[in-house]
């Protein structure tokens, strides 16, 4: 049996993490993979494609009913959807309460204490909530956990901001541990030149862009039924862009430590590809009123 | 040992610094420091209140143990919750000594330990619902509290629980006081910064709720006594002094302390300060709020006591003048036979102290009452105005050690060899290993009162009895003894 991979998938919020890591793992599971998502988000959403649910019993919530975390039994909280897909979710408080990244750790810590993480696994995907805030959110990256780290991005600023501080997130525990970025994968935004653009910041973080998700309305309608586009419409190109990266991501070998960029690097980049103008540093600091008097000189 | 001059002090310094590494050094020389009794600031010979070195072993508390077990822990009819995780609450329940009239668990609670108790789920989802929740069952349980603190422990800062919210509506659902006070344990350096947390907390919460309310009967003679807090006795003590020269003592902050006492404390005439450290924000504050003049104490030793009584008098009429007078003179006979059965017996001794709030400077008058010398002093958690109050009564090319490093305590005994060592818990065992006498000054060793003449009594009988106590004789191991015969040195090496 082939060695487990653990991969982890971070990205900045709304860029499509979840809907992203649900296609492709379901994809993965249609070539014969077994696979284990660890949704490691309070929103508890990372399994809810596959599972057909609204959102799963998370293990804080279910930790929380039963008194504690050693009350619980791996099965009331391990569901398997398509594919035989193994779903968990780390869950975690509402928001402004509590401490989430807390959660994670004591959730992927369950997991492991009652040996989720079985022989039979081909991969573990672990989504995860937008930046690396805290240390709880770099959980799924510390030492024997993930191995290789997916940023999802697409060619807007503050995304690929995101990518590249991610990177350095990485640089942190991948000196201290084996962990590597793997690639980013775009998640299409249909911005101008967006391919050469990611291509682009790949190349400076010294990495690859594994793969280009065009944008297709039909991931939307899939996600309204509660399904992957792999599930609902098999026969979709979209499908196959999945399956393309799925395939990628099987035959990765490109795990590099990144070499993340300098904020004037990164604008550089935006402004060759047009994203950002030139700052003009004479406007910096003046007000309306300033700005209207010279105009009128 | 004849005492130490300048020249030596200083070169034992440079002797413990030595084994330091350069940025090590450089931080602790500034700690460390000869006395001069000519300085009228300490800023010249001394920094004070600082982070401690990694790697170090300081003897150090923290905010959490400031405010929880010292200022807030001592007020009786209260009920302290020590919100976060079960161990800040039980490992310092009970340990301070704050000794109380009442009955415990009906209408005082000071040795009981009310925790929220943490558990994972309270960290991920907070634990503002439990606490809620736990207010709630203490007032079903309990309901002969006067009110309740919550002391907040580190995850509590970590999570941002929102206490002050719990506070304020449990407040209004029992009518009675909540106090929220965020001493969670990693703020500051030191536990001094949670006395000032819970001096502020005071200021906020407690004070003020009887202003513009005439309904208390006030006497010329009122007085407060804060920051005693009752350690085996200590303040019953002292109130006795100062009633039988004629005053009124309106509160005691806080050993034995009410909650009532503290919303009284702002109709007094005079505040005065034992341990100015942990207390002095709210005297400070009440000077500049209420008018109320404040000034400090110390009644350890006779000296010092007689001293402090007429300076106390001095601030009122002739007839407090007089009963200052009559007090000294009533226990004249006690403290003078104390003296003179006690003086023979330790006359000559040194003495090295490291204590916290006031002891490494109040204590000194009563060791030279024994005829004892204190050759060296230090801080856990002082500031420059303590040591601004140390310089004077400190002999001169004494030795002064902020917050001291257990490495450098040690090697300032083994060099300076002390007959007592007065410190805490945590270095007792160490100091009796290597055979010196050694008395606990946190707890007054599970004995007490020191304080007042009745305390000197029992002071002085502690230091005769671990000084010259028979054991320190017997403290090298039989076959470490200079053997007395040829045979016996033989078996010494394990030769029969």
């Amino acid at each position: 049996m082939a060695r487990l991979r653990q991969c982890a998938i971070y990205g900045k919020g709304g860029i499509g993490k979840s809907t992203t890591t649900q296609n492709l793992v379901a994809a993965l599971a249609e070539a014969g993979k077994k696979v284990m998502i660890v949704g490691c988000d309070p929103k508890a959403d990372s399994t809810r494609l596959i599972l057909h649910a609204k959102a799963q019993n998370s293990i804080m919530q279910m930790a929380s009913d039963a008194g504690s975390v050693e009350d619980l039994e791996l099965e009331e909280v391990l569901k398997v959807g398509y594919g035989e897909i193994k779903c968990v979710e780390s869950g975690g408080p509402e928001p402004g309460v509590g401490c989430a990244g807390r959660g994670v750790i004591t959730a992927i810590n369950f997991l492991e204490e009652e040996g989720a993480y079985t022989e039979d696994l081909d991969f573990v995907f672990y989504d995860v909530l937008g930046d690396v805030v805290c240390g709880g959110f770099a959980m799924p990256i510390r030492e024997n956990k993930a191995q290789e780290i997916y940023i999802v991005c697409s060619g807007e600023m503050m995304a690929m901001y995101a990518a590249n501080n991610i990177a350095k997130g990485i640089v942190k525990y991948a000196n201290s541990g084996g962990v590597r970025l793997a690639g980013l994968i775009c998640n299409s935004r249909e911005t101008d030149r967006e391919d050469e653009l990611i291509i682009a910041l790949a190349e400076r973080l010294g990495t690859q862009m594994i793969h280009f998700v065009p944008r297709d309305n039909v991931v939307q309608r899939a996600e309204i039924r509660r399904m992957t586009c792999i599930e609902y419409d098999p026969s979709h190109s979209q499908s196959d862009e999945y399956r393309a990266l799925a395939n990628k991501i099987i035959e990765n070998k490109n795990l590099v430590i990144p070499t993340p960029i300098t904020m004037d690097e990164l604008e550089e980049l935006l402004m060759e590809f047009g994203i950002m103008e030139a700052e003009d540093e004479t406007i910096v600091g003046k007000k309306a009123v300033e700005e209207a008097a010279v105009a009128a000189a | 040992m004849a005492a130490m001059t300048r020249e030596e002090t200083e070169a034992l310094i440079q002797e413990v610094l030595e084994i330091y590494p350069e940025k090590a050094k450089k931080d602790r020389a500034k700690h460390l420091a000869v006395n001069d009794q000519g300085l009228e600031k300490s800023s010249k010979c001394i920094t004070s209140n600082r982070k401690s070195l990694p790697g170090v072993m300081t003897i150090r508390g923290c905010a959490y143990a400031g405010s929880r077990g010292v200022v807030w822990g001592p007020v009786k009819d209260m009920i302290h919750i020590s919100h976060g995780p079960v161990g800040c609450g039980q490992y310092s329940r009970a340990g301070r000594r704050n000794y109380y009239i009442g009955t415990t668990g009906i209408n005082t609670f000071v040795t009981m330990d009310f925790t929220s108790d943490f558990q994972e789920k309270d960290i991920v989802f907070g634990g503002d619902k439990k606490l809620a929740k736990l207010i709630g069952e203490i007032e079903t349980l309990f309901p002969l509290n006067k009110g309740i603190t919550v002391q907040s422990e580190c995850p509590i800062g970590l999570i941002g629980d929102d206490i002050e919210a719990v506070s304020k509506k449990a407040a209004k659902e029992i009518g009675k006081d909540v106090v929220p006070i965020r001493c969670e344990g990693f703020r500051g350096v030191s536990q001094s910064l949670g006395h000032h947390i819970a001096n502020d907390s005071i200021r906020d919460w407690v004070l003020g709720k009887r202003d513009g309310d005439d309904s208390f009967e006030t006497t010329p003679y009122d007085v407060a006594v804060i920051g005693d807090y009752n350690i085996g006795g200590d303040a019953w003590s002292s109130r006795t002094l100062l009633e039988e020269m004629g005053l009124r003592v309106v509160a005691q902050w806080s050993g034995d302390g009410t909650l009532s006492e503290m919303e009284l404390t702002p109709k007094v005439k005079l505040n005065l300060v034992h341990c100015y450290r942990s207390i002095n924000y709210i005297t400070r504050h009440m000077e500049e709020k209420y008018g109320i003049p404040w000034i400090e104490y110390n009644f350890f030793g006779p000296t010092k006591i007689a001293e402090s009584l007429r300076t106390i008098a001095a601030q009122f009429d002739d007839k407090i003048k007089e009963g200052a007078e009559r007090v000294i003179e009533r226990y004249k006979a006690d403290y003078e036979a104390v003296i003179a059965k006690y003086r023979p017996r330790l006359e000559g001794k040194k003495v090295m102290l490291f204590v916290g709030g006031l002891r490494p400077r109040h204590t000194i008058g009563a060791y030279e009452d024994l005829g004892m010398e204190v050759i060296g002093t230090g801080y856990e958690f002082g500031h420059n105005d303590d040591y601004d109050r140390t310089l004077k009564e400190m002999g001169n090319a004494t030795l002064l050690y902020d917050d001291v490093t257990s490495y450098e305590f040690e090697e300032f005994v083994k060099k300076m060899k002390p007959d007592l060592i007065g410190s805490g818990i945590k270095e007792k065992y160490v100091f009796q290993k290597m055979g010196i006498p050694f008395r606990q000054m946190h707890s007054w060793d599970y004995s007490g009162p020191y304080h007042g003449y009745d305390g000197f009594a029992i002071f002085a009988r502690d230091m005769d009895m671990t000084l010259n106590n028979p054991c320190w004789k017997q403290i090298q191991a039989p076959w470490k003894k200079p053997a007395a015969n040829a045979e016996d040195a033989q078996r010494a090496a394990g030769g029969l």
